[in-house]
């Protein structure tokens, strides 16, 4: 690895000094500096210098090299979630520049290493991303590219089927629990009514108690349902209960290890890049800039920050709440008082000296996430500040047009697309399906249907995993529907609601 | 430099490309292929694969912006979600990508699923091939190509000259003057001669998509079998109940109407080959479009009568394509399948839709005629 020159090192330590001083908390980075051929190559392999063989990173790849070949994008930055962190410099960049990407590169570093959802991605995934990449490599070498790399394509159309909250929650009691819990089952008396020991052979008649008996017995010993409770991590029940080979269950491990990392990056990218704009920009007006610099920097700024209109930029709107949470802890602008207060001329010049905004951003650096950034912080002033609004297809014209300005509905909307990435909450019901061993995932519909023929193609890719049946329960236009696929054939039947 | 994504890169060409993956190809997003740019440059929006996903359908949903503007202002066609807006977080959206293929690379790409027609040597002028051979000796010229005896000599000679040469001792050292190489010279083959005519049926029945499908298709047939022979003439008629030629320009853009009379285009095709293409020197290909719809029974029997006689013995292959209309599918295919099942050099293809296309361009052009 090219280590920076001394020049740049310089400008690192200089920027590493205003963010400690800021109160950033952040592991040491390794910056880099890349060619924008490298630098595309490193983007496509999603910040990774290596990744395992795969099609999709050379399509990305050839994306990024045309959209900057002819000018659409040009890609300043990148830093992977890593202790020590990766950064990565464009070649060719002014210092102007390089400066902001420093700063920038700071706050997410900061991000990665103290937000909750972080806490619990591996460290050290630069190793794990090379580990990946070793063995199935390997595989398609004792297999085949063609085999491994389908069996990859099928992994890929599951991969959003994680539970990216599953890290954090505990599933299993302890050993020890567990078995005191089980003995306690065993020795579980039967119910029975308390009655005087002369009354208790009429109360509860001795036949009666044996049928309780047995009918308990019969209900231990019945066999458990799998899952016992609808499983959202799909991609984890494929490998504790689908027939894999070795190199199979390998790559789905290793597809679902990587989801899992990307996963919290996918869930605060609002707050994450909204949290490394502030920085940057704080870092660079107030210390590192100089007054050479200030109209470039303004300027490089300014484009980082655009929306066109009818667009949606999550370094814009991260900054900008980040910065309105800032002032209203500072002025005091929240608790009952203030959110009871009707007078509009009291509201505006509402301030009582609280200075608690810095306090309060880093906190909700460390324990939010983009919904609950949103739901907490996005508010109706603020909304109609920045002039939000939601917008739809117009049935007619087939166009994407403005359909409302209201605070609810748009909140309501932008809340909708980032939970669950937008993406629908599938779950599996059942490994044993009409007793025949078939799967049943179930889409928990919450008013917006699947797309169809992706869904079908998707049963077919979960099918390959499964080598069984599997039946898919979703809803369209309110009807309830079952989707099979029985590893030839497509098929669909609507069930009685 | 090389790249370690290099691999990944090419494997996703070969994907497009429909070399290997065949699975993989209904996930690709079609595009339009429209338009030469420059010289011979083609613009056409490569396909991005989307790997299947549990999803919601897109249209229900919309998304969140920010910006001036009325309820009901317009956004643009174009999906504003593009960006990862909306749902943020997510990876950017379905874009197509404008990727530049050279015409060679395309005629590659056809190449591998197409034969070439199998043009005969007739006639002396316009199609030109071209031939390589060396034929001489030049000062300057690739390492590859340097002539070891030639410059060997060039050193003997000037060491004479200078006086170093030493017969007791002989010692050749060539230095950079003295280097020669094999030089080639191009020479032109003028080989044989070749036109295609395309006919377009524009009559009030061919809609705007059918009309597309034509375009397109007689676009490729035209690209293809030009980056193939240079000198190649291609002439163009439209008809509805008359025919005219026109030229190119027009041939791709014209709206006309009216009813449908298929003879008067063979006629003029008879005519045009009678008048300027003695099959003694041509090859000649007419590629016929229409959506079948012949206006009458006697027009049909009139038709076949001028393929069988004037037609049909002087082309190298006749090519019909039929295209599928709102109105349903002509009869016109029947007709023909039915007078010339025997004949060899007519080809009739049914083009469904825009999907067939290619489909339809190997019925035409597969069969190495």
């Amino acid at each position: 690895m090219s280590s920076l020159p001394p020049y740049l090192s310089d400008i690192q330590r200089e920027i590493e000094g205003y963010g400690r001083e800021f109160g950033l908390d952040f592991w040491d980075v390794e910056f880099e500096i890349l060619d924008y051929k490298r630098m595309q190559e490193v983007a496509a392999f999603g910040g990774f210098p290596v990744r395992y063989p795969h099609w999709r990173f050379g399509m990305e790849f050839e994306h990024l090299t045309k959209s900057h070949i002819y000018g659409f994008s040009k890609i300043y930055e990148m830093v992977i979630n890593n202790n020590p962190a990766y950064a990565y410099l464009l070649e060719g960049n002014s210092l102007v520049d390089q400066k902001m990407v420093i700063a920038h590169v700071l706050g997410h570093v900061d991000f990665f290493k103290n937000n909750y959802f972080f806490s619990k991605t591996n460290r050290r995934m630069i190793d794990g991303m090379a580990n990946h990449a070793t063995r199935v490599r390997r595989h398609m070498e004792r297999l085949g590219i063609e085999k491994v790399e389908t069996f990859i394509d099928a992994c890929l159309c599951i991969e959003n089927l994680i539970d990216p909250m599953s890290p954090f929650i505990v599933r299993k009691a302890s050993p020890e629990r567990e078995k005191e819990r089980q003995e306690q089952k065993e020795t579980q008396e039967l119910p029975r009514i308390r009655a005087k020991s002369y009354m208790d052979k009429f109360i509860n008649p001795p036949d009666y108690m044996d049928e309780q008996r047995r009918k308990m017995e019969r209900e231990r010993d019945r066999p458990k349902k799998n899952p016992p409770e609808p499983e959202r991590d799909v991609l984890q029940f494929m490998l504790g209960n689908a027939p894999l080979d070795g190199w199979e269950r390998d790559v789905l491990e290793i597809v679902r290890e990587e989801a899992y990392y990307f996963a919290p990056q996918r869930q605060t990218k609002i707050l994450n890049e909204g949290w490394a704009a502030y920085w940057h920009s704080k870092i660079m007006t107030e210390r590192a800039v100089k007054v050479s610099e200030i109209i470039d920097y303004a300027d490089h700024n300014a484009s980082v920050l655009a929306t066109a209109p009818g667009q949606f930029n999550p370094y814009k709107i991260g900054i900008e709440l980040l910065r309105d949470v800032e002032e209203r802890w500072d002025k005091g602008r929240f608790g009952r008082e203030w959110n009871e207060c009707q007078s509009l001329d009291e509201r505006r010049t509402w301030d009582k000296r609280l200075g608690l905004g810095r306090k309060k951003i880093f906190e909700v650096r460390k324990l939010y996430n983009d919904v609950t950034f949103i739901d907490e912080y996005f508010t109706a002033d603020f909304c109609e500040r920045n002039k939000f609004f939601s917008f739809s297809v117009n049935d007619r014209s087939g166009n994407y047009e403005i359909d409302s300005r209201e605070f609810e509905k748009i909140k309501h909307k932008m809340l909708f697309s980032l939970t669950n990435f937008g993406d629908p909450f599938i779950f599996v019901e059942d490994a044993n399906y009409e007793n025949r061993g078939e799967l049943l995932i179930r889409h928990r519909h919450e008013g917006t249907d699947l797309q169809i023929d992706q869904a079908r193609s998707t049963l077919a890719a979960l099918g390959r995993i499964w080598r069984r049946p599997v039946n898919l329960l979703t809803a369209v236009e309110g009807k309830q529907k079952m989707f099979r696929f029985d590893g030839k054939e497509q098929t669909e039947k609507s069930l009685a609601s | 430099m090389a790249l370690r994504i290099d691999p990944d890169h090419r494997r996703f060409r070969d994907i497009v490309r429909g070399k290997i993956k065949q699975d993989l190809r209904k996930y690709i997003s079609q595009g339009e292929l429209i338009g030469r740019k420059g010289k011979d440059l083609v613009s056409i929006p490569l396909p991005q694969i989307n790997v299947p996903r549990f999803r919601f359908g897109s249209r229900d949903r919309g998304g969140v912006g920010q910006g001036a503007g009325d309820v009901g202002d317009s956004l643009g066609k174009g999906d504003p979600n593009a960006d990862g807006n909306g749902k943020a977080g997510d990876q950017a959206g379905e874009h197509a990508l404008e990727v530049e293929l050279s015409l060679e690379e395309l005629a590659q790409i056809m190449g591998e699923e197409l034969q070439l027609p199998r043009i005969e040597p007739k006639g002396k002028q316009r199609i030109i091939a071209q031939k390589d051979r060396y034929v001489g000796i030049r000062r300057a010229g690739p390492e590859s190509l340097r002539h070891f005896k030639r410059t060997f000599r060039q050193a003997l000679r000037r060491q004479l000259m200078t006086g170093t040469y030493n017969p007791e001792r002989p010692v050749i050292v060539p230095v950079r003057e003295d280097r020669r190489y094999r030089s080639w010279r191009t020479t032109p083959l003028p080989q044989s001669n070749a036109v295609m005519l395309f006919i377009m049926d524009v009559s009030g029945s061919m809609g705007d998509e059918q009309k597309e499908i034509v375009r397109i298709e007689s676009f490729w047939i035209d690209a293809w079998l030009r980056s193939q022979y240079k000198g190649l003439e291609s002439r163009y008629i439209i008809h509805d109940a008359v025919a005219k030629e026109v030229d190119r320009d027009t041939f791709f853009r014209t709206r006309e109407s009216g009813g449908t009379m298929i003879s008067s285009a063979y006629k003029l095709c008879a005519k045009m080959i009678e008048d300027d293409f003695p099959p003694s020197e041509w090859n000649i290909y007419p590629f016929h479009f229409s959506d079948g719809d012949n206006w009458s029974v006697d027009d049909t029997v009139q038709c076949v009568e001028l393929l069988k006689t004037h037609i049909l013995p002087k082309v190298n292959l006749f090519c019909y394509g039929q295209v599928e209309s709102p109105y349903g599918s002509g009869q016109f295919i029947k007709d023909l399948n039915e007078h010339f099942d025997e004949e060899d050099n007519l080809v009739v293809s049914e083009i469904k839709g825009k999907e067939a296309i290619m489909e339809s361009i190997r019925d035409f052009l597969g069969k190495g005629k």
